[in-house]
């Protein structure tokens, strides 16, 4: 059996990040649940910070430079997708949403994803279901029941925010996204761009030898 | 193959200078590099449409008709023809025109424009942006080559036996290119009427224009106009150009950097890495443009942009003598080379009449007296021949390929 595509991507600005570090605590947790279902899982992760001119570019430009177009292509062709930001000013990081912008609308349709951000406090912590969720649901994704919010609290002790710590959830929510990796062939399907939805002689409304 | 310029006719402030030129200077400019253009020996001069600042050419025919009085041999062509925001019944009669006042140096290119606001501004509706181009090409498709057109669509009003004049000079229809970005639903087009298709190949990487050329080829053969290599494809390209590599690029840079359509993004080592941009000595230009036939296959026009982003005059007059003295001679000869017989040269007026009627006389339309009976007489022209019966309405199949009578170019 073929292995799992998992896409990680992480829009946290610096380095050393918290954002990427909840992203791989995820990527971690969602492996080891599949494995426990005996399903073999590749993960590869993106960083947006690295890609930051190239995403600005083809919000420019309307195309993706090279370095991009593999991110793209990666999320467009997963089984699943590890979206992680932080929250700034109550929503996403801007460059995360610049991300979702340049992804083709059809791209992440049925894609499974488990949503993850990071802040400050835990009061931002519903950022992740009146922001990110409806962006996912928007382009036809399927996110998982549950979205983990870091706060730098939650990496104090394990108690976190005293009703689940945050291995808990991260738990958790690895688990609901692998059940749904489980059952996905995503990555087998070929995706065609330049693939016509009709053949031509029915856009002009006959029949035309087709 | 044919070579040329084509302008998308802004006028943008020279960022070198800061000053922006007027329009009328920039109109009176375009026609002097028109006419360059023809005198350093290029092929063809295609200009663009457009209707808000600060562009200047609303109205393609006017300026290109004015061209075609100064000029003798340049082919005139459009960059492009807004077939989403035009009356096709309006784009079949001004085109005709032009072919009869240009002797048969006019073509045009189809698209449906990237501004937004215009679909309004001609009582459109931009989210019909494609079933518009497609229901309004095929009415000008008829239009061009049946004399009495009963119509009906869903985007203008129906049409009762109406004829488009002038006919097409000598019942020819001028040639039409459909050009397109990243849609491939105009590759479709272009190959299901047996027309040229052409990317515009400036603003995409190489790889994707070279995916929509074969998707193109593919569905010309698969619409019964030949074999894939025969389908008609032209391409753009962008270029500046000095005597040495340096020149050029420092030249260019601040054009570059400022430009109203890639400016203050990519720097231009990353946008030529990443697209067909060539900014270099004529050599590095050649090689450059030589390089498009391994991705695209032999093509039939190569138009380059030189004319943009606040260039002055005096510096696009100099790309067309770097271009028609050092660059197209050199493209001729080697594009010439292990070019297979069967893959036809870019059609041209004299070759579509030859096409049409071998070593007959082609139809001069002369119209009889207009009694308001085109319908019951059979035709307002004095020949008998009403239509063309290749690309008659058929059944409930329509249009070149539902009737494949061999190819119908």
């Amino acid at each position: 059996m073929t292995a799992k595509q998992i896409v990680v991507v992480s829009a946290g600005l610096s380095t050393p990040s918290s954002t990427r570090q909840l992203a791989d605590r995820l990527a971690a947790d969602a492996v080891a649940a599949l494995a426990e279902r005996g399903v073999e899982a590749e993960v590869r992760t993106f960083e947006l910070r690295e890609l930051a001119h190239d995403i600005t570019n083809n919000l420019l430009l309307g195309f993706a430079p090279p370095k991009l177009e593999e991110a793209l292509d990666a999320v467009a062709s997963a089984d699943g997708l590890i979206a992680v930001t932080p929250i700034f000013t109550t929503s996403y990081a801007g460059l995360f949403k610049s991300f979702i912008d340049v992804i083709d609308p059809q791209a992440l349709t049925d894609l499974p994803v488990l949503i993850g951000a990071t802040g400050g406090t835990p009061r931002h912590s519903l950022a992740i279901d009146y922001a990110i969720r409806p962006l996912f649901t928007y382009l036809h994704a399927v996110p998982v029941t549950t979205g983990v919010f870091a706060a730098t609290s939650d990496w104090g002790g394990a108690e976190g925010d005293g009703v689940r710590s945050l291995p808990d959830r991260v738990f958790r929510g690895a688990k609901e996204f692998a059940d749904l990796v489980e059952r996905t062939d995503r990555s087998q399907l070929v995706n065609d761009p330049f693939q016509l939805d009709r053949p031509f002689g029915h856009l002009i409304g006959g029949l035309a030898g087709e | 193959m044919q070579f040329g310029i084509f302008t998308v006719s802004d006028i943008t402030q020279d960022p070198t200078t800061g000053r922006t030129p007027t329009e009328a200077e920039r109109i009176q400019a375009t026609v002097t590099i028109a006419k360059h253009a023809e005198e350093v020996g290029l092929d063809v001069f295609a200009l663009g449409e457009h209707h808000n600042p600060p562009f200047w050419s609303s109205s393609p025919t006017t300026t290109l008709a004015y061209i075609a009085g100064q000029t003798s041999t340049l082919q005139l062509s459009t960059a492009t023809t807004l077939i989403t925001t035009n009356d096709p019944v309006k784009i079949a009669e001004d085109y005709a025109m032009l072919q009869h006042v240009s002797g048969g140096r006019a073509d045009l290119m189809l698209g449906r424009g990237n501004t937004g606001p215009v679909y309004p501004w001609f009582g459109k509706d931009i989210r019909q942006g494609l079933p518009l181009a497609v229901e309004n090409y095929e009415l000008l498709h008829r239009l061009w080559r049946e004399d009495v057109v009963d119509w009906s669509g869903k985007f203008r009003t129906p049409l009762q036996g109406f004829t488009s004049t002038p006919r097409p000079l000598d019942g020819v229809p001028p040639f039409v290119w459909h050009g397109s970005i990243r849609t491939p639903e105009v590759a479709e087009q272009a190959a299901f009427y047996g027309d040229g298709f052409f990317a515009n190949h400036i603003f995409w990487p190489a790889s994707h224009t070279q995916r929509m050329i074969a998707l193109y080829r593919q569905r010309f053969e698969h619409h019964g106009h030949g074999t894939a290599a025969q389908a008609i494809v032209g391409l753009g390209g962008q270029v500046f150009m000095r005597k040495n590599s340096q020149d050029a690029v420092r030249d260019f840079r601040p054009y570059f950097d400022n430009a109203p359509v890639y400016g203050h993004g990519p720097s231009l080592e990353e946008f030529t890495q990443q697209t067909p941009l060539t900014v270099g000595s004529p050599q590095e230009v050649i090689d450059r443009t030589l390089g498009f036939r391994d991705y695209v296959g032999d093509y039939q026009r190569q138009l380059f942009l030189v004319d943009h982003a606040g260039l002055p005059l005096k510096t696009v007059l100099e790309q067309l003598d770097l271009l028609g003295g050092e660059v197209v001679p050199v493209l001729r000869e080697e594009f010439a080379k292990n070019r297979p017989a069967d893959v036809p040269d870019a059609p041209t007026h004299a070759s579509l009449v030859r096409a049409k009627y071998g070593d007959a006389s082609p139809r001069q339309a002369t119209p009889n007296a207009n009694r308001g009976d085109n319908l019951t007489v059979g035709s307002p022209y004095q020949d008998t021949v009403a239509s063309d019966p290749a690309t008659t309405q058929t059944g409930s199949a329509f249009g070149p390929a539902a009737t494949r009578q061999g190819v119908a170019r």
